[in-house]
C-alpha cells in the first residue's frame, strides 16, 4: 500500500483540514505578516516616515488611548455604525421580507433599489452635508444610504430562497395565506438573513470611515485623516487595526447569535 | 352525492401557460376513488400525475371539470386531506415533536389532546427517542416518517402522497412501503399515492391508475387482486410478476411513443 503523504493529501481539491491544523496555519500566517513588517521596517527597506515598526504602532496605540482619549473616538464611531445599521435593519427587514414574499411589493421596490444600489454613497456625502449638516445625522444618513438598498435586496433574496413546499405543506396543515408569512417564511429565511446582516455591517464600517474623513470632528476616521495631515503613520495604523479588531468582535457576536437563535442549523 | 366516495374527479383538464407555450398537463380525467381505498397514480415523469395530486389537495385548480372530496367540492387545502411531498418538508426550525404538533395546534385542540396525539404518533411511527431532534439530524427515511406522522396526526379522511419514498435508498424504501401498509391496515384511510415505480404501485395499491403522457390521460386502471396483508415476499409471487409485466409494458409503450414523437419533431424542425 502506498504511503500517504499528509502534505500532498491536504491539497486534494475540496478536502478540509483538521481544526488544529487550520489554527496552526492561520497563526503562522499572521506571524509571517508580522515578521515581514518587522523586517522591512527595521532593515530600513522602507522610510520609517511612511511605515512605522510594529513597536512604534503599539506605542502609538497606547499613547492614543491614554493621552488622546481615542476611546471616545472609538465609541462615537461604533455608535454611528450601530445607529445607521440598526435603522437600516429596521427598514430593510420588513420591506425585504414583503418584497421576497409578495410579487406586487417586488415590482414596486426592486427597480428603485436596484438603481439606488449602484449610486456611489461617497458621491452623496457633499450633498448630505449641504442638506443635513455635519452632525451625527449626516454620518448615520451616509451609512443608511450605503447599506439600506443592498440590505433590502439581500433580505428579499434570502426570503425567496425559502422552499416553496414548506409553504404548501403549511397550507395543508391549516395555515392561512397570511399566517404563512410568520409561521413559515420568516423563520425559514431568518438564518440567511442574519448572514446578510453580518455582511452589510462590514460595509457600514467603510461608509462611516469615509463619512468621518469628510467633515467630522471626532471618530476613528477623523483621527486617521488628522494623522495624515501630521504625517503620523503609526496613528493611521492604529486606527485601521482598531476597526479590524472591532469588526472581528462583531463577527463573533453574530456567529454566537446565530448559534443561539438557530440551534437546528 | 355518494357519501362512500373518497374522491370524485369529473372531466378534469389542466393547462399550464408557460410563456407562449400552452401545456396540456391533464385531459378529461374522470375517476372515482372509494373511501378507504389505496390508489396509486403511475406514470412516466411529466405525465401529470403530481399535477392531479395537487388538484386533489387543493394546491392548484383544474382548468375544466370538478373535484370533490367526500362529496364536498375542493376549494383549497384542508385538514380533511393530509399531504406528504417527495422533497423533505419538515419545518427545519421545529423539533420532530413540534413538527407533528403543528397541525394539531392549528386545529385548536386542547393542550392535553395535543400532547396525547403527539405522543401517540411518535409511538406508532417508531420515533421514540427522536422527539427533541431537528430534521437535519434525521435520515431520509426518518424524515418521511415524521412527515407522514404530521399528516396523519390531524386525522384527515385521506392521505395524499407525492412520491414519498422517491428520494430513499432501495432498502429504506422497501421497509417504508411495508411500514406504510401496516399503518394503513391499522387505520384505513383513503390513500392516493403518486409514483413512477411500477413495483411500488402494485405492491401497495388496490388499484393502479396508469397515466399516459402529454396530455395526461388515464390509459388503464389495473385492479390489483392480491391478498392483504402484503409483505416483501409478495414481490416474487407469480401474480405480482404478471401485474408488473403488464404495467411495465404500458409504461414502456408510453415512453417509446414519446421518444418517437420527440425524434420526429426534431427531424421536422
Amino acid at each position: 500500500m502506498a504511503k500517504r503523504n499528509a502534505f500532498k493529501d491536504a491539497f486534494i481539491p475540496q478536502t478540509t483540514l483538521t481544526k488544529r491544523t487550520y489554527l496552526i496555519v492561520s497563526v503562522i500566517t499572521f506571524g509571517l505578516i508580522l515578521a515581514v513588517w518587522q523586517l522591512m521596517t527595521t532593515m530600513g527597506m522602507v522610510d520609517s516616515l511612511f511605515m512605522p515598526t510594529p513597536k512604534d504602532t503599539v506605542e502609538a496605540g497606547i499613547r492614543l488611548f491614554t493621552e488622546h482619549e481615542f476611546l471616545s473616538d472609538v465609541k462615537i464611531t461604533v455608535y454611528r455604525v450601530l445607529m445607521g445599521f440598526l435603522i437600516s435593519v429596521a427598514v430593510a427587514l420588513p420591506l425585504g421580507i414583503l418584497m421576497g414574499t409578495y410579487a406586487p411589493f417586488e415590482a414596486v421596490i426592486e427597480p428603485v433599489m436596484s438603481f439606488t444600489r449602484y449610486l456611489p454613497v461617497t458621491a452623496f456625502i457633499p450633498l448630505f452635508i449641504l442638506w443635513i449638516g455635519i452632525d451625527e445625522s449626516e454620518k448615520i444618513a451616509v451609512i443608511i444610504f450605503g447599506s439600506l438598498p443592498q440590505l433590502i435586496l439581500m433580505v428579499a433574496v434570502d426570503t425567496k430562497k425559502v422552499q416553496h413546499e414548506l409553504t404548501e405543506v403549511a397550507y395543508t396543515l391549516g395555515t392561512s395565506k397570511i399566517a404563512v408569512l410568520w409561521k413559515v417564511i420568516f423563520p425559514g429565511a431568518m438564518p440567511s438573513i442574519i448572514d446578510s446582516l453580518r455582511m452589510v455591517l462590514g460595509w457600514a464600517w467603510t461608509y462611516v470611515t469615509v463619512a468621518e474623513m469628510i467633515g467630522a470632528s471626532e471618530g476613528i476616521g477623523y483621527m486617521i485623516i488628522q494623522s495624515q495631515r501630521m504625517i503620523n503613520v503609526a496613528n493611521i495604523f492604529v486606527g485601521i487595526l482598531t476597526i479590524g479588531f472591532i469588526g472581528l468582535i462583531f463577527d463573533y457576536l453574530f456567529k454566537g447569535l446565530s448559534r443561539l437563535l438557530f440551534p437546528w442549523k | 352525492m355518494n357519501k362512500e366516495m373518497g374522491f370524485h374527479i369529473e372531466n378534469v383538464s389542466k393547462q399550464f401557460r408557460n410563456k407562449k407555450l400552452v401545456v396540456q398537463a391533464l385531459e378529461n380525467i374522470t375517476l372515482d376513488i372509494c373511501d378507504g381505498e389505496f390508489v396509486a397514480l403511475l406514470g412516466a415523469s411529466g405525465c401529470g400525475k403530481s399535477t392531479l395530486l395537487r388538484l386533489l389537495c387543493g394546491l392548484d385548480f383544474p382548468t375544466e371539470g370538478s373535484i370533490s372530496a367526500k362529496g364536498v367540492p375542493v376549494t383549497g387545502p384542508g385538514f380533511d386531506r393530509g399531504m406528504v411531498f417527495q422533497t423533505y418538508t419538515l419545518f427545519p426550525w421545529l423539533t420532530v415533536e413540534k413538527n407533528i404538533r403543528y397541525g394539531l395546534k392549528k386545529k385548536k385542540l386542547s393542550k392535553p389532546e395535543i400532547a396525547e396525539l403527539t405522543q401517540k404518533y411518535v409511538k406508532t411511527m417508531g420515533l421514540e427517542g427522536f422527539e427533541k431532534q431537528y430534521s437535519n439530524e434525521l435520515s431520509g427515511g426518518m424524515k418521511q416518517r415524521v412527515a407522514i406522522a404530521r399528516a396523519l396526526a390531524t386525522n384527515p379522511d385521506s392521505l395524499l402522497l407525492d412520491e414519498p419514498f422517491g428520494a430513499l435508498d432501495a432498502h429504506t424504501r422497501l421497509s417504508m412501503q411495508e411500514f406504510l401498509l401496516d399503518i394503513w391496515t391499522a387505520n384505513p384511510k383513503t390513500v392516493v399515492m403518486v409514483t413512477h415505480d411500477v413495483e411500488e404501485a402494485i405492491f401497495m395499491a388496490d388499484r393502479v391508475v396508469v397515466l399516459s403522457s402529454r396530455p395526461g390521460k388515464i390509459k388503464e386502471i389495473i385492479e390489483i387482486d392480491l391478498p392483504r396483508p402484503r409483505d416483501r415476499k409478495m414481490k416474487i409471487d407469480p401474480r405480482f410478476i404478471a401485474y408488473k409485466r403488464h404495467a411495465t409494458d404500458l409504461i414502456y409503450d408510453e415512453f417509446l411513443k414519446e421518444n418517437e414523437e420527440f425524434a420526429s419533431a426534431a427531424g421536422n424542425g
